[in-house]
């Protein structure tokens, strides 16, 4: 877990950082095909991804569709923006909490970096609207434990501040 | 609820997470941020108003003087939604770790 990082990046980004022990080609190609997609892409346990469509081209068409089994559930529509085997995939992708939440896009990147591969995922920020759709998919339950602390940030600033 | 990226242009300045560290550990008027921050009342002010339009901060009135104290829901809401993205993806990450080691073991064995 430690593996991860994520950081806002002036106001409007999100940018996510995790290292894997796996070539490029094989983080790239779980990135794009539909069969290992619907493997990982899950969110927190118990969710599942009964349909994953996903053309890897550009132009071509993303459909996730999650349920919690539970009745929970919300699905994800999408473009292949553009595709460079295998350091970058820009795509651009939106909820559907019914509503669909405005374009996202995403530009993730990859790295040989020793053995294994760095990947650097940037996205825009949700606006308000949207976080609260998403909070309200229930996959929010469980997840009180590991939340971000901005308490930390504050700590921090603080400590900086007075020493 | 307040708008994600008002709340974290909020938080880009260094003088304003300072001032909601001081927040943090109790209520404060902007005479009393004043002299901590040696910044003048109008420039402390200023902060204070772009805190409290991110929901960061909640202000009552108390005769003539405005106190001000941390906004814990603004602080959890922010917290919340960084939170639930972080676990969905550690957890879709730790579950890719085992796609990838059974990619790249296959690979091998076809290598031999």
């Amino acid at each position: 877990m430690s593996k991860m990082t994520l950081k806002t990046e002036g106001e409007r980004y999100v940018v996510v950082q995790r290292k894997f022990a796996a070539s490029p080609e094989a983080v790239y190609r779980a990135h794009t095909d539909a069969k290992l997609i619907q493997r990982w892409m899950l969110g927190p346990d118990g969710w599942t991804m009964p349909v994953c469509i996903n053309e890897a081209k550009p132009g071509g068409k993303i459909r996730f569709e999650w349920t919690d089994g539970k009745g929970n559930g919300f699905y994800l529509t999408g473009e292949y923006v553009a595709l460079e085997p295998y350091s970058r995939i820009v795509h651009v992708e939106r909820m559907h909490l019914p509503d669909p939440t405005p374009d996202n896009q995403v530009e993730t990147r990859f790295e040989a970096d020793g053995s294994g591969t760095l990947m650097t995922m940037r996205m825009a920020l949700p606006d308000e609207k949207t976080r609260a759709a998403m909070l309200a998919t229930g996959m929010e339950q469980g997840m009180e434990a590991s939340y971000v602390r901005l308490e930390g940030l504050i700590a921090e600033t603080a400590k900086n501040a007075s020493a | 609820m307040h708008s994600l990226d008002v709340a974290f242009a909020a938080l880009a300045d260094p003088t304003r997470r300072a001032i909601l560290a001081r927040l943090a550990q109790g209520e404060a008027t902007v005479m009393e941020l004043v002299k901590p921050f040696r910044l003048t009342q109008p420039a402390i002010s200023q902060h204070l108003k772009v805190l409290e339009k991110a929901g960061l901060i909640k202000r009552r009135v108390e005769g003539t003087k405005r106190p001000c104290r941390l906004a814990e829901q603004g602080v959890r809401e922010i917290d919340g939604w960084l939170g639930m993205l972080r676990q969905a993806l550690a957890t879709n990450y730790d579950r890719l770790d085992e796609i990838l080691a059974e990619m790249e073991g296959k690979k091998g064995r076809r290598k031999r």
